[in-house]
């Protein structure tokens, strides 16, 4: 029986090994595929601990494998998660072992907003989850503060601003600059260094957190969960001071208070030294006149006093003049001597007590004393 | 006036409630004059802590073991005129 001709054509091509022939597929799909840019949504993610992620892309009637090394990783600014859609940059690549083809990511990005837009809504839902922006949780700044500790770059415009502002309205204040660099890879961990840093420092009142205008990318450390979590846990009240107003940081959210720019952290943080002395004057107006009053209040109490005691003495002294004259009338009425008014006379011996009343005490040539009402007239007896 | 370590809020919460009492309570005379005598002082000493004019200013380098602040001084020069960082 004669083979088939279509047979025949057919097995005419090379037998060759499937190692080979994954060799070639490999070889051309890395060549024509070197450079993909696609579009597609994550599923699938896997984040095993070797620090790879592992992730499938799709859209409505197909996917592909896909592969973040590590290195990449780690210098993603957002969470990747199932559902988000992105915009991949790599190379398709073949692993022969298992006959698969996948993308090695070298670029992602979220597609329709912002790497850093997305980073920092991703944090702030997860952080204020945590309760670390709550409203309740915001502490008031001490009225006047006598050491600050400034977390900033010592060289920079927010310090310069800063030391100002407070250094016109309250140079009382000892101000402690914590340096830290506010930007760039590792500026963060400094930051959060210098917040614990401020807070073991004895006798400190307040932290101020300070950096002055820039983009999105320069303010970046300032969204990094490692400074708003170092704020949230600060021992001391902090003030955040971070860009202009626009720009509204994770450390801003976490903070007590935030400044607008770190000239307006400067307003807050310390009074005013004017409005001070004019307070204590208005004090001393007070408590002058409170001193006062109250000495006149006791002049007054101590007058009504004297008063009342001169009163009281007169009415004494007028009761017992009274109970006198009454006393005197009294005794007028009752005395002997009233008698002699109509006519009558008391005789006595010369130097006898008693009046005379018996004739036979008398002898002629004795001297006597008669009494008469209106006076006495001195006799001779015969 | 005598030496008088309280620092500015502790001196002024205790004047605002020397003049709280002396207005709205009635103290014994002698009270009242000790009380108005401490009042004068602490506003002598809130103005002598205004009149600090030394501003002091510092770089943080550390913390000692008993929490003291380790400084070196800080050259305000060296901050750029209109720089931003």
């Amino acid at each position: 029986m004669a083979a088939l001709p279509l047979f025949d054509r057919t097995e005419k091509a090379a037998l060759c090994s499937v190692s080979e022939l994954t060799g070639r597929i490999k070889d051309v799909l890395e060549s024509d595929f070197a450079d993909v840019a696609l579009v597609g949504e994550v599923s699938n993610l896997a984040r095993p601990r070797s620090g790879h992620v592992y992730l499938s892309l799709k859209d409505d009637s197909a996917q592909i494998r896909a592969v973040i090394w590590k290195s990449v990783a780690q210098r993603l600014a957002f969470d990747l998660a199932d559902g988000l859609s992105v915009r991949v940059f790599g190379d398709l690549a073949v692993y022969a072992p298992r006959g698969e083809y996948q993308i090695t990511i070298r670029r992602v990005e979220p597609e329709g907003i912002g790497a850093l837009e997305l980073a920092f809504r991703q944090r702030f839902e997860k952080l204020q989850a945590e309760g670390l922006f709550d409203p309740t949780r915001k502490r008031a700044l001490p009225r006047f503060p006598r050491r600050i500790v400034v977390v900033s770059s010592p060289t920079g415009a927010a310090v310069r601003d800063f030391l100002q502002v407070t250094g016109r309205r309250w140079p009382a204040a000892e101000i402690l600059i914590a340096p830290t660099r506010v930007q760039g890879v590792g500026a963060a961990e400094e930051v959060a260094g210098a917040i614990a840093l401020g807070n073991r420092v004895v006798g400190a009142d307040l932290i101020v957190v300070a950096r002055g205008g820039g983009s999105l990318e320069d303010l970046w450390a300032f969204n990094e969960e490692v400074v708003a979590r170092a704020i949230a846990g600060s021992r001391l009240p902090v003030v955040s001071a971070i860009g202009h107003e626009v720009d509204v940081t994770l450390a801003d959210h976490a903070s007590d208070f935030r400044a607008l720019t770190p000239s307006e952290a400067g307003e807050r943080v310390v009074p005013d030294a004017r409005e001070a002395r004019l307070a204590l004057e208005h004090l001393r107006t007070r408590l002058s006149r409170d001193a006062r009053d109250r000495l006149a209040d006791a002049r007054q109490g101590l007058d009504d006093l004297a008063l009342a005691l001169e009163r009281g003495l007169r009415r004494q002294v007028d009761d017992r003049r009274h109970r006198l004259a009454g006393l005197a009338g009294k005794l007028e009425a009752l005395s002997p001597l009233a008698v002699l008014g109509r006519g009558y006379a008391l005789a006595f011996v010369e130097g006898e007590a008693a009046p005379l009343v018996d004739p036979a005490r008398v002898a002629p040539g004795d001297r006597l004393t008669i009494r008469l009402a209106g006076g006495t007239v001195r006799a001779t007896a015969d | 006036m005598g030496k008088e370590s309280i620092g500015f809020e502790e001196a002024v919460g205790e004047l605002e409630r020397i003049v709280g009492e002396l207005e709205r309570g009635r103290p014994e005379l002698g009270e009242a004059l000790a009380k108005y005598e401490r009042g004068v002082k602490l506003i002598g000493h809130c103005q002598g802590l205004l009149d600090q004019a030394s501003r002091s200013v510092a770089l943080l380098t550390g913390v000692d073991d008993a929490g003291q602040p380790v400084t070196t001084p800080f050259d305000a020069s060296a901050t750029p005129a209109d720089g931003r960082a």
